[in-house]
This record gives C-alpha cells, sequence and structure tokens, in this order.
C-alpha cells in the first residue's frame, strides 16, 4: 500500500463519530460570520447595520488575490460589524446577524437532485468558484480559486484529491465522502475542467474501507472518467499536501515550491463538495460538516453548520460538554488549536471540535535530550527537530535557516514522539516565525 | 467544566519515555546475562550486583550532595549502565575494582557531562577502559566457562579465543561454542546466541534501528574476510572475528547507545563501519587482542562531527 517515504508516525484513531450520520446544526437566534480566515486578507462588509439579508448572499467582498468573498448562512437583519474572537485566537471582524426565518436567494437551487452537466469553461467555472468564496477545507483556508488558477506557463497533470483525514478524532471527511460521494465525484469532474487535465486521483487513508468502496462502487456504476481512488497506508502525516503528493505519485515538491511544480493540484474532498455546490447549484460556501467528538463525549457526532453559529451552540445540540474537560481544541490533536473560549464562530476552515479530559490536557515533564534520533526518524520533511530546537534557544537563526527550518509543516510529529517530552514543535515554530520575517525583510530590502 | 488550559499543537503524545527505552533494553540483556550466570556462575552475580549497585548509588550521591539536582535515577539508565559496565568485565574481578569502574563510569563518564544525555564518551565504556588500562592483569585473566560454577576470585582461568588468535597458539574452540557462548571472556560478551536475540527484541521494538548494528558487524566481516583470503594460515577466519570478543555486545549493545551515537541514518552507518575498521586494526595488527571498546569510544568521538556534515535524506531534495 502505497504511503509517503520520509518519517511520519502513527497516533491511534479514536474516530468515534465514524459512520454517524450528519446532522443539521440547529441555528440559533444570533449568529456571527467571520469576514477573514486565517490566510489572505479579511473581506470587505458590503452590508451595513440594519440591512437584511438572505441566504447566501454576499456579505463581505474579496479583498485582493488572496482573500476570499464571504456569504450570509442565514437571513435576517445586520445587527453590526464588529471584531469577534475567533478559533485561531484573535479578534477579526465579523458580520452579527440575527436570524429571521430561512429564506434563500433566488438563484441557488436547493433540492439534492444530482446534475452533472457542466457546460462551463475553464475560466467560467473557476470564476464561479472565485465567487461562492471557496477556500481550502482541510484547514489551512487557503482560497480554492488560487489554487485551481495556474500560473502562466504551468501545466498540471494530475489533480489529487486529498481524503486522508489522518488527524486523529476527526471524521467529517469521511462521513462527507458516505453520504454525499456523486456530488464529490462530480465536483472533482468540473475541477478537473477548471484546470484541464483528465486524471484525479482521489487518496483515501485505508482506515475507511467503506468509503473507498463506495466511491469505487459510483465511479464504475455511474462511469466517471479518469478518477481513481487509491487507499493509502495509515500513517500520519499521510494528508500533509506534500506527503500525499509523495505517496499518490512519487514525486518530491522541491523546497519552497508549489505542487504545480511537479504537475499536481491538490484540493480537499470538502472542498470539491463545494465546488459541486457552487459551480452545478449556484451555492456559496455557506455551511461546512464538523466533527465533534472526544473521549469522555457520550455521543460524538458529526453536523452539517452554518457558517457563523458559535461553536458553543453546536455542542450543547450534541450534548453539552463533557464534566472532565479540561482543554479544548478546534481541530484534531496534532496540528488543532486549543480553544479558551466555545463562543467563536464557526469558520470555514472549522474541521472539529475536541474535548481532551484533565487526564490528557497536559503534557509531561521535560527531561534532558537523550539524542534518541526519534525526531530526527519520525520528521516526515527530514529535518532535525533536537537540533532546530537547540538552535531557536540559542537564537541562531542562521543557523536554522540553513538547516531548512523553513520547510518545517507543523505536523508535530516531532513533539509526538520524544520520549522527553521536549516541547520541539514550539521552539521550532518560534524559529521559524523569526526565520521568516529575517527572509521576508531581506527579500524587501533587495 | 475546569479552567481551560491553552497550549500549542501537538495535544497528544505518544506515551515513549526514557523509563521505557531503558527497560527495553535491559530486557533484551536479559538472555545474555542469563547465559553468563550459567556459563561463570557465582563471580558473575557479584560482578553484575555490585556493579549495578554501585552505579546506582553513585549517581544518586552525586545528585543529591554535589550537584544538588533532583535524582535521575528512576529512569533506570544508570541501572543499564552498570549492567553492561559488568558485562565488560570478566567474572573474577575482586569487588573493590568493580566500584572503582563504576565510580569512573558514572562520576567521570556520566555525570561530569551534566548526567544522561550530555555525555559525549559510553559511560560504561570510560569505567571499562579505565579498568583495563589501570588494572591489566586482573581484567585480562578469564575465568573458564563452567556451568553453576560457585567460584569467584578463585575461578580457574583461561585465554580467550580473541587471545589465542593473537599468540598463535592453542586450539580454538569449536564455531557451536563460539555461538553458544562456551569460551572465556568478559562474561556478558560470550554468547552470540544470547546477544542476537536480545538484538532481534530490539529491532522488533523499536528502540535502534538497524544501522550500527549491521553496519558494524558487515565490516568486521568484509575486514577479516579480505585478510583470511590473503592468508588463511595467518588470519583467523571472519566469523571467528564476528563470534569472539566483545563485538556483537559492542555492535549490539554498547554502540547503539542512544546519547553516543549519530543521529542519522547515513551517519550512523559512517559510524558503524568506523567502528568496524578500527575494531579490525586493533584486533589483527595492535598490541591488544581486543579493540571494540577502543573503538566504539574513539568513534564516540567523531559523532558530533558527523552530526555536523551528515545530514537526514531531505524532503525535496531526492532525484527525479
Amino acid at each position: 500500500m502505497k504511503t509517503f517515504r520520509i518519517g511520519g508516525i502513527h497516533p491511534k484513531e479514536y474516530k468515534f463519530s465514524a459512520g454517524k450520520r450528519s446532522q443539521e446544526a440547529v441555528i440559533p437566534k444570533r449568529v456571527m460570520i467571520p469576514l477573514s480566515h486565517y490566510i489572505g486578507a479579511p473581506s470587505v462588509p458590503v452590508v451595513a447595520k440594519g440591512d437584511s439579508v438572505k441566504v447566501g448572499q454576499l456579505i463581505g467582498k474579496a479583498n485582493g488575490f488572496i482573500s476570499a468573498n464571504v456569504h450570509s448562512s442565514v437571513s435576517g437583519k445586520v445587527l453590526k460589524i464588529d471584531d469577534v474572537l475567533d478559533a485561531s485566537g484573535y479578534r477579526r471582524p465579523a458580520v452579527f446577524i440575527d436570524v429571521d426565518d430561512d429564506n434563500w436567494i433566488e438563484n441557488i437551487i436547493q433540492s439534492k437532485d444530482i446534475i452533472r452537466e457542466c457546460n462551463l469553461s475553464s475560466e467560467e467555472i473557476i470564476k464561479k468558484i472565485a465567487d461562492a468564496g471557496i477556500v481550502g477545507l482541510g484547514g489551512a483556508t487557503f482560497p480554492a480559486h488560487v489554487k485551481l488558477s495556474l500560473p502562466p506557463g504551468k501545466k498540471a497533470d494530475v489533480l489529487i484529491i486529498n481524503a486522508v483525514e489522518c488527524e486523529p478524532y476527526l471524521t467529517c471527511d469521511h462521513q462527507l465522502m458516505m453520504e454525499r460521494a456523486e456530488e464529490i465525484l462530480v465536483g472533482i469532474t468540473v475541477s478537473m475542467k477548471a484546470i484541464n487535465v483528465n486524471k484525479a486521483i482521489i487518496g483515501v487513508e485505508n482506515n475507511k474501507k467503506d468509503a473507498i468502496e463506495h466511491l469505487q462502487y459510483l465511479i464504475q456504476t455511474r462511469s466517471f472518467e479518469g478518477i481513481a481512488v487509491e487507499p493509502l497506508k495509515m500513517q500520519y502525516p499521510q494528508g500533509g499536501e506534500k506527503q500525499l503528493i509523495d505517496s499518490l505519485i512519487r514525486k518530491q515538491v522541491p523546497s519552497g515550491a508549489l505542487p504545480i511544480e511537479v504537475g499536481a493540484v491538490v484540493q480537499n474532498v470538502a472542498t470539491v463538495f463545494a465546488i459541486y455546490e457552487a459551480v452545478q447549484k449556484n451555492k456559496p460556501l455557506i455551511e461546512r460538516m464538523i466533527t465533534i467528538t472526544g473521549k469522555s463525549m457520550l455521543n460524538p457526532s458529526n453536523f452539517m453548520v452554518r457558517l457563523g453559529i458559535p461553536l458553543s451552540s453546536i455542542v450543547q445540540q450534541s450534548g453539552g460538554v463533557p464534566d472532565d474537560t479540561e482543554k479544548i481544541i478546534g481541530g484534531g490533536p496534532m496540528m488543532g488549536r486549543a480553544l479558551a473560549s466555545l463562543d467563536v464562530p464557526m469558520a470555514k476552515g472549522s474541521a472539529g471540535v475536541l474535548f481532551v479530559p484533565a487526564t490528557e490536557s497536559q503534557r509531561g515533564k521535560m527531561k534532558n535530550c537523550i539524542r534518541c534520533a526519534k525526531c530526527v526518524m519520525a520528521c516526515p520533511m527530514g529535518l532535525e527537530p533536537y537540533l532546530l530546537m537547540n538552535q531557536s534557544e540559542r537564537s541562531m537563526w542562521d543557523e536554522m535557516e540553513h538547516n531548512c527550518v523553513m520547510d518545517c509543516i507543523e505536523c508535530g510529529c516531532c513533539s509526538y514522539t520524544c520520549p522527553s517530552v521536549r516541547p520541539l514543535l514550539d521552539h521550532i515554530r518560534y524559529g521559524k516565525t523569526t526565520v521568516g520575517g529575517i527572509i521576508r525583510s531581506r527579500n524587501v530590502k533587495n | 467544566m475546569n479552567k481551560l488550559i491553552v497550549s500549542p499543537s501537538p495535544h497528544v503524545h505518544g506515551g515513549d519515555t526514557i523509563l521505557k527505552n531503558m527497560r527495553d533494553v535491559l530486557i533484551a540483556l536479559v538472555p545474555a546475562y542469563l547465559l553468563g550466570l550459567y556459563f561463570f556462575g557465582l563471580g558473575a552475580l557479584i560482578v553484575s550486583v555490585t556493579a549495578i549497585t554501585s552505579c546506582v548509588l553513585f549517581e544518586y550521591l552525586i545528585q543529591r550532595f554535589l550537584l544538588k539536582t533532583a535524582p535521575t535515577i528512576n529512569d533506570f539508565s544508570a541501572v543499564l549502565t552498570g549492567l553492561l559496565l559488568a558485562f565488560n568485565l570478566p567474572s573474577n574481578l575482586p569487588v573493590w575494582i568493580v566500584i572503582l569502574g563504576s565510580l569512573v563510569a558514572i562520576g567521570v563518564g556520566k555525570m561530569s557531562f551534566g548526567g544522561l544525555g550530555n555525555n559525549p564518551f559510553n559511560p560504561a565504556l570510560v569505567g571499562r577502559v579505565f579498568l583495563l588500562i589501570s588494572f591489566p592483569v586482573q581484567m585480562t585473566s578469564w575465568p573458564r566457562p563452567i556451568p553453576f560454577s560457585m567460584t569467584y576470585l578463585d575461578a580457574e582461568t583461561g585465554a580467550t579465543p580473541l587471545a589465542l588468535i593473537k599468540n598463535h597458539f592453542g586450539q580454538l574452540p569449536d564455531t557451536l561454542d563460539l555461538f553458544v557462548g562456551n569460551m572465556g571472556g568478559s562474561f556478558g560478551e560470550v554468547s552470540a546466541v544470547a546477544l542476537l536475540l536480545g538484538c532481534v527484541y530490539l529491532l522488533l521494538r523499536k528502540v535502534v534501528s538497524w544501522h550500527i548494528p549491521v553496519s558494524v558487524l558487515t565490516t568486521v566481516f568484509v575486514f577479516t574476510g579480505i585478510l583470511f583470503l590473503v592468508n588463511p594460515e595467518q588470519y583467523a577466519p571472519p566469523i571467528v572475528h564476528l563470534l569472539t570478543g566483545g563485538l556483537l555486545l559492542g555492535a549490539i549493545f554498547m554502540a547503539t547507545d542512544y546519547v553516543t551515537s549519530p543521529m542519522t541514518k547515513p551517519g550512523m552507518l559512517i559510524y558503524g563501519v568506523g567502528i568496524g575498521i578500527i575494531t579490525v586494526i586493533i584486533r589483527v595488527f595492535g598490541a591488544y587482542p581486543e579493540g571494540v571498546s577502543f573503538a566504539i569510544l574513539i568513534m564516540n568521538a567523531f559523532t558530533p562531527l558527523i552530526n555536523a556534515y551528515v545530514k537526514p535524506k531531505r524532503f525535496g531534495k531526492v532525484k527525479k
């Protein structure tokens, strides 16, 4: 079975919510729709206090190249535009809307009938995706239309669909594949057309055998051409973009380069579902699947949630916060962010809420590095985490740059594997941020 | 709900600890220990118990009264150092010499550099080589293997196979005896089969990777093989070199010491080849019949250099 060639770890899965049918999250009286995502410039609000909005109406306009439109996920009245604490821990602008009924704008096709026909040109498809405000739903939230607009002179050979979901606990992509497989396959066909390739590979980790079989069955019986499903070995970080490309087409994206350098374009499976809805149903990105889970949760489950709904409201619907919770993570346990509060809005990049019991919320006591080299063996980018941590502690920025710190994907394999429980990634991340700043200011000077 | 903890990712840990690694190495040493007890009896028991006890005690005393830091004896690394030191000693060594060796191993070899993780040289080998140079007579009079012998200081001694090779006299034990460990030598090094069993356990538990043991043993095999092919009258066959002396113990348990071996796979291969070459040079051309300890210590000194220049295979630097 295919996998990437350097490093990796095997964390326990804990996919409690696997196979749980997704529920519609109840829409509360008030939502706060973030105008910004973690990457790129915030969108500019095009509504004002007191305006009435409908579901799917544009409320924030993309501001610059790496930015995405934002649409209202509910109908109602704009209360205010104000800063809100979001899941990343920063205060960012959001549109507060008092919900009233559920009126959609007219041109969205609300029926669930599948539309396969697509006669649009590549440019028209990308335009529709940009208009719909679709960003990468795997977590990085990079605008999808930017990824699909190939740089001049570059040609793509293959579209890679990231359906790996290698983070422990999370099951939202898995469930989406079980429930909306055909839509996903149409979304892939549309995306293939957008970047003008005739080959697509869906990479799925082998712990989702039912999804693999379901997709393969549909590809055969409903004749989707050029799409293949590839089961992948369970190994973290299989879903890292560069790792996935290495696993599937045995090419390593050079340091600092984009996947197109090796002829690949990668999209998350939830993103291609959003692309299907945008292109075939005129529906902008106003909702996504999220997993609410944890070891002490009575009922870990998957929800289809409109953007802007406070996470606390969804958690209420799934049985409330478990009593022994001492840490709440937005996302998975390997790369997710610890939340300071549940009163943060559902955003485009929210894939999960994980409740960590008190017994597992704190790290062990740090000991001396015993030079066991387990971090070096685990690093999927071929770096030396122990060395980078030492250099970061001593502010040796030049040496860190020389030792490729900018290649770090912050997957956390090093910290996970360290028998001395050293906070390797904390120090490397700090060094990487500093070195990144140094490189940027150097480029400005030149 | 309790007060929430906010910290950077990752939020889970694999559960590996120093203690687990040390415990696995100790488990891997059990077969060799049992066979050592079988062949060398009471003496082996006294030497090993003395070495382990004094290593743990010295580490505790040094941390408690000299360094005034929290004791780390509960990570079992001092137990391991003691056992490995004992494995490298003849089983008729007087208790006071064993204690002195333990003091040098822990005090000079380990704690003077800042404890576990900071020592450039393998502590057990520092202790052994100190004793070998200071007490050459006691350190090279090897008891003969007599099952369940109850002798200690008065054990009947004889030459090791490597000494026989060096001085060109006497009949070597047959290969099966060498394989089981029925020969004179340091009490933990004699049994190839037990050490290899330990090696398999360590590889299965992923405590060590194959790179160091395989590169050391292959290098010795190839080097002595060439010598043997050139002149079989003068040089011993490679299989004898593999099965005698401290080679297997050194390659599997001493050279693979985390702290003093390189951090990358290619670095480990260079380090292993270096140990193999130096071992054969000392054995065949040097004054001592055995050279594994010196070879490992010399390559320990090269480890920082290897780490500085031999980098792992970086992602995206592979030729397409």
